[in-house]
């Protein structure tokens, strides 16, 4: 059975592929075959994120006009060997998509036995974005804590629960989930920042994991080493415990608690 | 925080604005969502029909789509002033 997962948010820059980049490395490292698509045609960067700029021959447009197999545009991943990446055409705009297409290759995966597929949204509601999440069983809206990412994350919400495949069939809806990226804990208790409780109270529903604001992210980034991957950063820990709980498993919150600071660090600043 | 900041009252907490004006503005979306469109110039429209035979306030006019078991209601409700100002107008019912 292949579960077909979108990581959406509405908003641009929130840090969909970083998740996307991770989810997948996170549960191919559980031994699960994966497949991890980006939907962002024209603006492609999954790859880069993944590591693999330079062994994109064909991509997803492609495979959807023909063009090759599914087998050719996949690309196996060098460390993990169950993971797969689709990168999005560089060339295309997002009119190169359509439904069928998309639906074929899904379809396919699914046939090949890949046990997930991660499908990367594009930023905003357009066609990209609508494709991504139209056949998904589950969804990662990632939202960070700020007032643009939060009102077009209930959008998005909006969108999932009546545009989507699951939605028109009646068969109960694309099940949801809230990933918090880039969460301060320390502008948290200063009031500075929305905290877990209040965009979980806003949005209405459960929050699958908390990524804090990591350095970690840029310098993985940098890498082309999805940050997952970097066992000693806040954020990588973090992305496994949400990976876990995808997985049903359960794990505290970590990285959530402001820094303690001491008396004199109160005193004389920090 | 250096040592005159902790005799110094705390500014306004912006992450509490958040999300109360984020509350207001998300029920305020969920609301309209779903509605059909064309609710808005419908009801401009009624208006200038309605402005033609009484002087009703711009805000008299309330328009819902409600369901009702396996339909939709559209449903109208027009305030009418205490006095009529213009126009020969046979005296409507609040609602349709």
């Amino acid at each position: 059975m292949t579960e077909i997962i979108v990581v959406t948010s509405g908003k641009g820059g929130v840090g969909k592929t970083t998740t996307s980049a991770s989810l997948a490395v996170g549960l191919a490292r559980r031994g699960k075959k994966v497949a991890v698509i980006d939907f962002d045609v024209g603006l492609r960067n999954l790859d880069l994120i993944m590591g693999c700029e330079r062994r994109v021959v064909y991509d997803f447009v492609n495979v959807i006009q023909g063009e090759c197999t599914l087998k050719q545009a996949l690309i196996k991943d060098k460390r993990i060997e169950t993971l797969h990446v689709l990168a999005a055409s560089q060339t295309r705009d997002k009119e190169a998509l359509s439904k069928e297409g998309v639906e074929r290759v899904l379809n396919e995966l699914t046939e090949d036995g890949f046990d997930y597929v991660i499908c990367d949204s594009p930023a905003g509601i357009e066609k990209g974005a609508s494709l991504a999440m139209y056949f998904a069983d589950r969804a990662i809206v990632v939202v960070n804590p700020e007032v643009s990412s939060v009102r077009d994350s209930d959008r998005i919400l909006g969108l999932l629960a009546s545009k989507t495949r699951r939605a028109e069939q009646g068969a109960g809806g694309v099940e949801q989930h809230l990933l918090l990226t880039r969460y301060n804990p320390d502008r948290v208790a200063n009031g500075d920042m929305m905290g877990i409780a209040d965009v979980k109270d806003i949005l209405g529903i459960e929050v699958l994991g908390v990524i804090p604001e990591s350095p970690g992210v840029l310098t993985a980034s940098n890498a082309g080493v999805p940050v997952i991957l970097d066992d000693t950063s806040d954020a990588g820990q973090a992305y496994a415990d949400a990976v876990a709980r995808l997985s049903g498993e359960e794990r505290p919150m970590r990285f959530i608690d402001a820094t303690k600071k001491g008396f004199l660090a109160r005193i004389f600043g920090s | 925080m250096g040592l005159f900041d902790l005799f110094r009252s705390r500014p306004k907490n912006t992450a509490s604005v958040a999300a109360e004006r984020l509350r207001i503005i998300v029920m305020q979306e969920r609301a309209a969502n779903g509605r059909p469109d064309y609710l808005p110039m419908l009801r401009r429209e009624l208006l200038e029909v309605i402005r033609k035979y009484v002087n009703v306030d711009p805000d008299a006019i309330d328009i819902h789509v409600t369901h009702e078991g396996e339909g939709e209601v559209l449903e109208l409700s027009v305030a009418l002033p205490e006095k009529h100002t213009t126009a020969p107008a046979t005296p409507a019912t609040g609602e349709t």
